[in-house]
């Protein structure tokens, strides 16, 4: 395997996920935060809120997960190997 | 020797298939093995629950009439009142199919079931079944809205505005990118935790994860069954002018 080929995709790999982590990280404090402020200011919609708020997460992890998609491609099916 | 038999346990092997030739297609033979187990498992568990009917429900008829009423609400609530009857049973079986061979992917020790190459796992954790599933529900929204409104279903494609078009265009194929992608990653990206985690400390560490991945893939399971009915929707929605003022349908 050619090293620079190599190298370039565990550097690639451990971007794509640490890049976008950041997006969904912001994205999920800030739904969580406004589901403890929803929570506090009316502590009976707790069950709406967080059904309400897992299926949002789980939207928001996706777009981590495309990231943590293409750096497994890059380690295990590697197109650029020959 | 214990030890060696735990890291077997937890081998690692992505992009390890077992081959199998199939009238001349390369098939992945693992997957398909743990699809029918799981279909075997969905089958016997509604003909056990369904077998003797009772007025009132016990044991596995409750569970199954609980797992129906599930679907007919999500269906219900993403598709509308009135149309959602005919697809129950489509977003009923995509969702079971992705519950149960998610859950199994977890629970099933399918590491003791030695294969020539690569592991059995979850079906779901690779990528044709999640693009299978995925194509499925593209079909199916293009089958529901082109059977109730013909040809007036293109008009969306120029709604709200002509210079749309193009994007309009491309969510037909960013929909089941995102669908299979979803699904796929976040299988995937579980088992790997979980497999990374036991390499690590092989005892009780992994646990929280394992418990966390069976809730992420139950909730991808919704997810996808939500999605596919929202598309649905969406496709076979009508804007009603008149609405019916005689309440009944």
């Amino acid at each position: 395997m050619n090293p620079l080929i190599a190298s370039a995709s565990v550097v690639g790999a451990g971007l794509s996920v640490g890049l976008a982590a950041i997006g969904s990280g912001v994205g999920q404090g800030t739904a969580a935060g406004y589901a403890v402020e929803g929570i506090a200011r009316q502590p009976e919609a707790e069950g709406k809120i967080r059904g309400a708020l897992l299926l949002s997460f789980a939207f928001m992890e996706s777009l981590t997960i495309y990231g943590l998609v293409v750096a497994l491609v890059l380690l295990f099916a590697n197109p650029f190997v020959s | 020797m214990i030890q060696s038999f735990f890291f077997n346990l937890t081998e690692l092997s992505v992009g390890q298939h077992w081959y199998w030739t199939i009238v001349g297609y390369q098939v992945h033979g693992q997957v398909l093995v743990t699809t029918w187990i799981v279909f075997t498992i969905i089958r016997t568990l509604s003909l056990a629950g369904n077998r003797n009917l009772k007025e009132i429900p016990d044991g596995l008829q409750n569970l199954t009439e609980f797992i129906t009423e599930f679907i007919r609400d999500i269906a219900k609530t993403q598709i509308g009142e009135h149309n959602s009857s005919n697809w129950v049973s489509f977003l009923g079986a995509i969702f079971l199919f992705i519950f149960v061979s998610n859950w199994s992917g977890a629970l099933f020790p399918w590491h003791v079931l030695e294969i020539p190459n690569g592991e059995l796992a979850a079906p779901t954790n690779d990528i044709n079944t999640t693009v299978a599933l995925a194509f499925l529900t593209s079909i199916a929204y293009f089958y529901g809205g082109l059977s109730k409104k013909r040809l007036s279903y293109f008009k969306r494609y120029i709604s709200p505005a002509a210079f749309l078009l193009p994007i309009n265009v491309l969510e037909d194929f960013t929909k089941p990118l995102s669908l299979s992608f979803r699904l796929f990653g976040n299988v995937l990206a579980d088992e790997l935790v979980v497999a990374v985690l036991v390499t690590l400390v092989p005892l009780i560490v992994p646990i929280p994860l394992i418990l966390l991945g069976l809730f992420t893939s139950a909730i991808q399971a919704l997810v996808f069954s939500t999605l596919a009915g929202a598309y649905i929707g969406e496709a076979i929605e009508e804007h009603h002018l008149f609405p019916n003022i005689f309440g009944c349908y």
